[in-house]
């Protein structure tokens, strides 16, 4: 069969641009923020859901998308405003989120024998239903709406946040604001490609793109761009895989999509190295 | 509770948390818990990619560990900390998966280096890692002062000649041999529940560097004993008791730091 009459192909290339997009701003907006330790520990705190969800038979999305919001709510309630207790506070729902999802896997794999930690950690593009799609293309919707609204509060916010303040911007709100638009994004993500290639999709593209451009607009758009690339090479050279050693099981899609995000920040870096004042 | 089998846990278990509490304490007061998650979490690749070349899980973790911290090292000298954790994170995890896929582990395996097993240390297992724990707290008692230094002020500690790379490399060194030695044999949440939860709660509750070194230490080795008895009693995952149970103390010492007078928590 060839690539792109592939049924699972198709599903895998449509889900994977659709998280590349909304990842695109969220990332932009997480890289700027310095918050890309809770974006890839909602990821895994999505996993507590996912697992839970499995354990009590609903679908896992759903899992992930309560536990998310939950732990954004903790991280934002524990997190003060400097950096630094934000990290520690993120690194304790994190901690406490993987111990109940120890629990929930432990649960599973004396009921059943179907490996559910790998699928929940490590996910597969190739196994999506079909049937996900709308779900998925609304949920990413409701997430761009949300970005689109707080885009410039949360710009302010983020660069300069005297100037928000001076112009009396409720940090409080954006930020909560921001958290719950990367819960949703991440779980988005976390639940279709694994948590893994999530925060690979949050971080990379648009710590990319923020090398490429100073303009945050431009860098949205940019990490748009070079997520779906990345994602759509990755699934491309995957489906490849299947004629490389070892035979006839192809190597996993959140191996490539990881190693051409790398190799595009690294080449970005690269490029930009020469020049002065970039981050 | 205290015999056979049982008698290795309590013993590693303990090394871990007593390393774990000394090596936490900077990990907190550096702002450093995404590397505290990503080294263990990327070293658990490294036991994936040992189990595909059949060399020793502690091999293969070591590798992973150190390749690492110098990867976070190297990309975050030109890019912010986070970036730089969370892109090393994701190309270990990758490689990982990409192991697990090529027909390594198994899922109880890979369950157990996440999450922890802790009631099957064997014998065996003791002695790198109880090796490796001298190594690591030796290293921390030399650098002990600039380390310092440099986590507190990081202005002073420069005008004073000690290089914020150069310390920010021994640091995540530091984190990587604290991987290699519990990774193998409590698992990625433990040790990185060790090194966040007791430290960031012992900070709460004492200004005093010295005191909260002592009392972060005191206070893993209080979640991990408490682990494992719970653990045996019920038949649920010491995971789950250690990752609740450090949430609560550093709740707990969140509350008291408040109520105490002269500290704000």
């Amino acid at each position: 069969m060839s690539f792109f009459a592939s049924g699972p192909v198709h599903t895998a290339l449509i889900v994977g641009a659709l998280v590349a997009v909304v990842s695109g701003p969220v990332g932009v907006f997480t890289v700027i923020r310095g918050q890309s330790f809770a974006g890839h520990a909602l990821a895994d705190t999505g996993t507590t859901g996912g697992s839970g969800a499995f354990l009590v038979n609903v679908n896992p999305l759903y899992g992930f998308v309560a536990l998310n919001l939950i732990a954004a709510a903790v991280m934002e309630a524990l997190g003060v405003r400097r950096a630094r207790g934000r990290d520690v506070a993120t690194g304790i729902v994190l901690g406490a989120a993987l111990g109940l999802s120890a629990l929930f896997l432990d649960l599973e794999t004396r009921s059943s024998t179907t490996g559910a930690t790998i699928t929940v950690l490590f996910g597969s593009i190739f196994t999506l239903d079909p049937g996900t799609v709308p779900f998925v293309a609304v949920t990413a919707g409701v997430a761009v709406a949300v970005m689109a609204v707080l885009y410039r509060p949360l710009l302010l916010s983020s660069v300069s946040p005297e100037l928000a303040a001076a112009r009396g911007l409720p940090a409080g709100v954006v930020s909560a604001g921001y958290l719950l638009a990367l819960a949703l994004a991440v779980s988005l993500s976390a639940v279709t490609i694994g948590a893994i290639l999530s925060t690979a999709l949050l971080v990379g593209p648009a710590a990319t793109a923020l090398r490429l451009t100073r303009r945050p607009g431009a860098a949205v758009l940019a990490a748009a761009g070079i997520g779906t690339a990345a994602t759509w090479a990755g699934v491309a050279l995957s489906y490849e895989s299947y004629y490389w050693p070892p035979y006839q099981q192809g190597w996993p899609v959140s191996f490539f999509v990881v190693f051409v995000v790398l190799a595009a920040y690294l080449a970005a870096t690269a490029a930009t190295a020469g020049r002065k004042g970039r981050r | 509770m205290f015999s056979g089998l049982m008698v290795n846990a309590w013993e590693a278990a303990t090394i871990v948390a007593a390393v774990a509490g000394l090596v936490g304490f900077f990990t907190v007061m550096r702002g450093s818990a995404f590397a505290a998650h990503a080294l263990p979490n990327g070293a658990f690749a490294g036991a994936a990619g040992a189990a595909v070349l059949g060399v020793s899980t502690l091999l293969g973790v070591a590798v992973f560990a150190l390749a690492g911290a110098l990867g976070i090292a190297a990309l975050g000298r030109r890019a912010r900390r986070d970036v730089a954790t969370a892109l090393a994170v994701v190309a270990m995890l990758a490689l990982g998966a990409l192991f697990l896929s090529l027909g390594g582990a198994y899922a109880p395996e890979v369950y157990s280096l996440l999450f922890g097993q802790v009631l099957g240390v064997s014998g065996s297992q003791l002695l790198p890692t109880a090796g490796l724990a001298a190594v690591c707290a030796t290293g921390l008692a030399v650098l002990y002062r600039p380390l310092l230094l440099s986590s507190v002020g990081p202005e002073m500690a420069e005008a004073r000649g000690i290089r914020p790379a150069a310390i920010e490399t021994a640091f995540l060194l530091l984190l990587a041999l604290a991987t290699t030695m519990a990774v193998p044999v409590v698992g990625a949440l433990l040790i990185f529940t060790l090194l966040v939860s007791p430290a960031a709660a012992a900070r709460c509750l004492t200004a005093r560097p010295g005191r909260a070194v002592l009392l972060s230490v005191a206070l893993a080795l209080a979640t991990v004993w408490a682990a494992i008895a719970l653990s045996y009693w019920t038949g649920y995952p010491v995971g789950f008791f250690v990752g609740a149970g450090g949430a609560a103390v550093y709740a707990l010492s969140r509350l008291a730091g408040r109520l105490l007078p002269g500290r704000a928590g």
